[in-house]
Parts: C-alpha cells; sequence; structure tokens
C-alpha cells in the first residue's frame, strides 16, 4: 500500500517534477494567499486569474512565451481596475468584476478564432503540470524566492494594511505603495501558479489553503506555514488521485485543497459545538 | 518655564481650511495647542471633528493655510503622533491576538526591518495592563466583543507613546469603567508632556480637558469649556436650548435635529 504512495513519484519523472512544482506554488501561494485572504482581496485574485487568459493567448498566437503573455494579462488588469476604481464611483469589486468577464470573453474569442489552439485552451484553463519542464521548475523557484524575499521585507506594512490603511498611513507606510506591491505578488504568484493548475482554477490553490489556515492559526507566520503544507499536501494527494484514477491533475489538486478547507471548517464548528467557550490560549 | 517656549507646539494651524475634495466643511482655523494641554473637539455629526482630526494626522490635505504638527508637515514623525479613528470594519475579521495587533503599534519608530527592542514589549504590555486587556493577549480579535475591542484599539494607540495623540469618539462603545481608565490615561499622558486631541459629542467629557473647540462647520466657540459653554453657543452647535452650570449640562428644550447652522444667531432657529 506505501508503494503506492510513493511509487508513481520515483518511477515516473514528469510526477517528479509535477510534485516539486506543485510545492514551489504551494509555497508561493500560502505567502500571498495569507495575506490576500487577510487583507480581503480574495476576490482580485480570482480575477487576475481569469484576466492571464487573453495575455496567454495573445502570446502563444505571435509565438511568445505563455508567461510573458500572462504577466501582461495580470499587469493590463491591476492598471484597469486602478484606472475603473479613479475614474468613476465604482468600487473595486464592480471594476474587478467587469475586467474579468470582459477579458475572460475577451481570450475565449481570441483562442476560439484559431482553431489550432482548442487544445492549448484547455491546458490554459485547465494547467499542465504533468507537461511541466525542469527549466520552468526554475523559473517557479526563482519566483517563490523572490516573492518569499518581498512578503519578509514588507511584512509590517502588509500587515497594516490588512488592519486599517489609515493606520499604515500613520505608521509612516504609502498604502497606494504596499497596496499595488500586494497586487504585483499576487499577480506574480498567478502567472507562476497558472501552469500548474490553470487559470480557471488558480483561484482555489491561491486561497483555499491560506483560508483553511486562517480557520486555526491566529499569527501570521504559523498561517503561512501552514498555508504552505496544506497546499503541499493538496498538491501530492492530488497528484496521487489523478495517477491511480485517471483523473484531470489539476482540477484533483484544487479539489482537494477546496475539500480540505470544507473538512477543517465543518472541525472548527464541531469543536466549537461540542467545547464552547473552550478557546485556546 | 523658559524650556517650554523652545518647544515648539503640538498643533499651530493658521487660516487652516479643512474638507474632501472640492467640499470645504471648516474654514479659517486659528489655533494652537501646546504640549501637555488637552482639547475637546465637540460637535455633533458632520460639524468637522473628524475631518479636523483626520487633517492634523496627515490622513487629510489642509485645502487652505497652514499647519503645523509638532514644528513640522503632519506625517513628517510618524512615530510621534498616534491617530485613532472611529470603527475598523474590516479588522473585525482578523484572527490575529490582540497582542500581535497592539505591538503593531511599535512599527512607525522602526520602519520596515528594524528590529522590535525590548522597550517596545514593555511599551506594549503597559498599555495593554492599563486598559485592563493583558488577560485578551493571546485571544483573537474576532473573538472580543465590540468594547473588548475598542479597549484593544485605545490600548494600540496608547502603545505608540506619541508626542500627539488624537483620538475619533473613543468612548464609544465603552462601559463606565473604562470610559474612566481611559480617561484617567489621557490625564496621565498630558501631565507626561503629550498633547491630546479627542472629538467627542460628551460635554461632560470637554469639561475635563484645559480647551475646548465647539464645531458646527465653523468654529462656534473656542476656549476653556466652562467659559464658552453659553445657551447661544450650544443653540449653534447642537440646536439645543440648554445651560451649562456647575459642571453639568441642562437640556431645557431639544428643538430638532440640527445640522450645520450658518450663522450664530439668538433664540431657537428658525428653520
Amino acid at each position: 500500500m506505501i508503494d503506492s504512495l510513493i511509487q508513481p513519484f520515483t518511477a515516473n519523472a514528469f510526477m517528479a517534477n509535477a510534485l516539486i512544482a506543485g510545492v514551489l506554488v504551494s509555497i508561493a501561494c500560502g505567502i500571498v494567499g495569507t495575506f490576500t485572504v487577510l487583507r480581503g482581496l480574495a476576490f482580485m485574485g480570482d480575477a487576475l486569474g481569469h484576466g492571464v487568459l487573453p495575455g496567454v493567448a495573445i502570446a502563444l498566437l505571435l509565438g511568445l512565451p505563455g508567461m510573458l503573455g500572462a504577466a501582461a494579462g495580470a499587469l493590463a488588469m491591476i492598471l484597469g481596475i486602478g484606472f475603473i476604481t479613479r475614474r468613476s464611483s465604482l468600487s473595486s469589486d464592480t471594476a474587478t468584476g467587469l475586467l474579468f468577464v470582459g477579458m475572460l470573453a475577451l481570450g475565449v474569442v481570441i483562442v476560439s478564432r484559431s482553431h489550432a489552439f482548442s487544445g492549448d485552451l484547455m491546458r490554459i484553463l485547465f494547467g499542465e503540470i504533468l507537461g511541466i519542464h525542469v527549466r520552468e521548475i526554475v523559473t517557479q523557484l526563482v519566483a517563490t524566492v523572490v516573492i518569499a524575499i518581498a512578503a519578509a521585507v514588507c511584512y509590517r506594512p502588509f500587515l497594516l494594511l490588512c488592519f486599517s490603511p489609515e493606520q499604515a498611513q500613520v505608521s509612516g507606510f504609502s498604502p497606494r505603495l504596499y497596496h499595488t506591491i500586494m497586487l504585483i505578488l499576487i499577480g506574480t504568484t498567478v502567472v507562476v501558479s497558472f501552469r500548474t493548475v490553470g487559470t480557471l482554477l488558480v483561484f482555489g490553490i491561491l486561497l483555499a489553503p491560506a483560508a483553511s489556515a486562517s480557520l486555526f492559526s491566529r499569527k501570521i507566520g504559523t498561517m503561512i506555514v501552514s498555508a504552505s503544507l496544506i497546499g503541499s499536501i493538496s498538491v501530492y494527494i492530488g497528484l496521487l488521485v489523478s495517477y491511480h484514477g485517471d483523473i484531470a491533475a489539476g482540477a484533483s489538486i484544487t479539489l482537494t485543497a477546496t475539500l480540505i478547507f470544507f473538512v477543517m471548517l465543518a472541525g472548527k464548528h464541531l469543536f466549537q459545538t461540542l467545547a464552547p467557550g473552550r478557546e485556546k490560549a | 518655564m523658559s524650556e517650554m517656549h523652545l518647544q515648539p507646539a503640538a498643533v499651530l494651524a493658521r487660516g487652516l481650511s479643512i474638507g474632501h475634495g472640492r467640499e470645504t466643511v471648516v474654514a479659517n482655523l486659528d489655533f494652537r495647542l501646546e504640549p501637555g494641554k488637552t482639547l475637546a473637539l465637540v460637535g455633533s455629526n458632520g460639524s468637522g471633528k473628524t475631518t479636523l482630526l483626520k487633517t492634523l494626522a496627515g490622513l487629510l490635505p489642509p485645502l487652505a493655510g497652514t499647519i503645523e504638527v509638532l514644528g513640522g508637515r503632519p506625517l513628517a514623525s510618524p512615530a510621534r503622533v498616534a491617530y485613532m479613528g472611529q470603527f475598523h470594519p474590516s479588522s473585525f475579521m482578523l484572527p490575529l491576538r490582540t497582542v500581535d495587533i497592539v505591538r503593531m503599534a511599535r512599527f512607525a519608530s522602526h520602519g520596515l526591518l528594524g528590529r522590535l527592542t525590548p522597550s517596545d514589549e514593555r511599551a506594549v504590555h503597559e498599555a495593554m495592563a492599563v486598559m485592563g486587556v493583558e488577560h485578551l493577549a493571546r485571544k483573537p480579535l474576532n473573538a472580543l466583543s465590540g468594547g473588548q475591542r475598542q479597549k484593544v484599539f485605545l490600548a494600540q494607540t496608547f502603545a505608540k507613546e506619541a508626542d500627539l495623540i488624537l483620538l475619533d469618539e473613543p468612548a464609544a462603545n465603552l462601559d463606565a469603567p473604562a470610559q474612566a481608565v481611559y480617561r484617567r490615561f489621557v490625564r496621565t499622558c498630558a501631565k507626561a508632556g503629550k498633547a491630546v486631541v479627542v472629538a467627542t459629542h460628551d460635554i461632560d467629557e470637554a469639561a475635563e480637558y484645559d480647551w475646548t473647540m465647539l464645531l458646527a462647520r465653523r468654529v462656534v466657540a473656542f476656549g476653556p469649556c466652562a467659559e464658552i459653554l453659553t445657551p447661544q453657543t450650544l443653540m449653534a452647535t447642537f440646536g439645543i436650548v440648554g445651560q451649562f452650570k456647575e459642571g453639568r449640562l441642562l437640556v431645557v428644550e431639544r428643538e430638532h435635529g440640527h445640522q450645520a447652522c450658518g450663522g450664530a444667531h439668538e433664540g431657537p432657529c428658525q428653520h
């Protein structure tokens, strides 16, 4: 039995690569996802995930690397949301929703116009973690390290922003600057993650582990580590299920992460019902 | 005595107009507040109290005139000015421990990467002890009641050990013992040479402060509380007919929901 848990990874290079890539993505998502959940930027993360689709489609059509297009798409989303919220009285939720639907539709139109890309559409939407090259693992490693360093340096203003942008400002940290940095980090994480689970599901891997961690953790450090662990476990289980059950890998991973969240939520509710008022010190 | 003249005023406003965007809320403010003195901003909703506090904190730019805070522009020394706004709706969701929330007050002194020292920890624990929330140190913020949260936010404000403290309706949601604690702490801060500006609609609280400014989208009166609370100023500020006698406010007649009143007048409002 133990064999079937380990053997798929030791016997197949593509599975080992997928696992490594998935763990790297989990760490990046653990860090960025924690701040996203605490800051309430969940919808933003989703919008960015769908905004990259047209970017990737255009890049592929032009023969450029998909990740470049993804980065351009994410940047367009960030700038677009900022533009709409500044020029109108619309909330950032509405702006995000408009741009996300618009860019998703644009992306599908671009891809569907070119018949040769129908397979690519599936790969962009659902990821291709089993086709990850070592080259991409290196990119993801670099991105994860950069994200970790940025989060460590900006930890205090990020924490203040989650609490109150006014307090951030009177503590000497520009809310606008650090909000922008946070968005760039979310965008970078999405761009790096979409190859593993696809743009449709990257929202799940970004948020579900962090949301699970926030149910039980009271310190940011613990939340980040827990989110990264839960994400990595989801990758491992998802890949195993996909291998043995011949199921789409990206979707398995995201489904596992989401299921873990609901199990933990139910567990917390049960714990609070059975032992009311007994809070851990 | 001569030392006090070498210290710049905690707040110095000259011809200051405050507001949002193009809308002026209060025009032509001229006043100064010395270190170690306390000022109460009194008025109804929309009178300009919050706008003035935010302008002093550097959260809103002045529309005209000049404002100097601790001898410099607002936000020039973020570690020396503490500000507590009215409510924090989003932070209700935070599952973070209250001691970590209070500790955030110390970030201003250290920037991005400076290490927190034992004296920072001491300030955090002292502030929490004063506000009576030490026993909640490890509890998550989202598990506290409204009153407990307010005490934690006050502890955070005091933990900054700022030279100018700006508080917007801090007594809201506080029970009587907590109110007494907070008022006593304001007195302690003043004795230690800090300047405190508090926005309140509670005249009894204002009576304890050195100066009171009555606001109704203009400065109705400025001076020691007992001197400036006359039937005329009360009418202009609140639209009530009343008297302030022997340290207590007697409301004779409450007119109507009185918002901004453009000019001073005697007797009941005509509208």
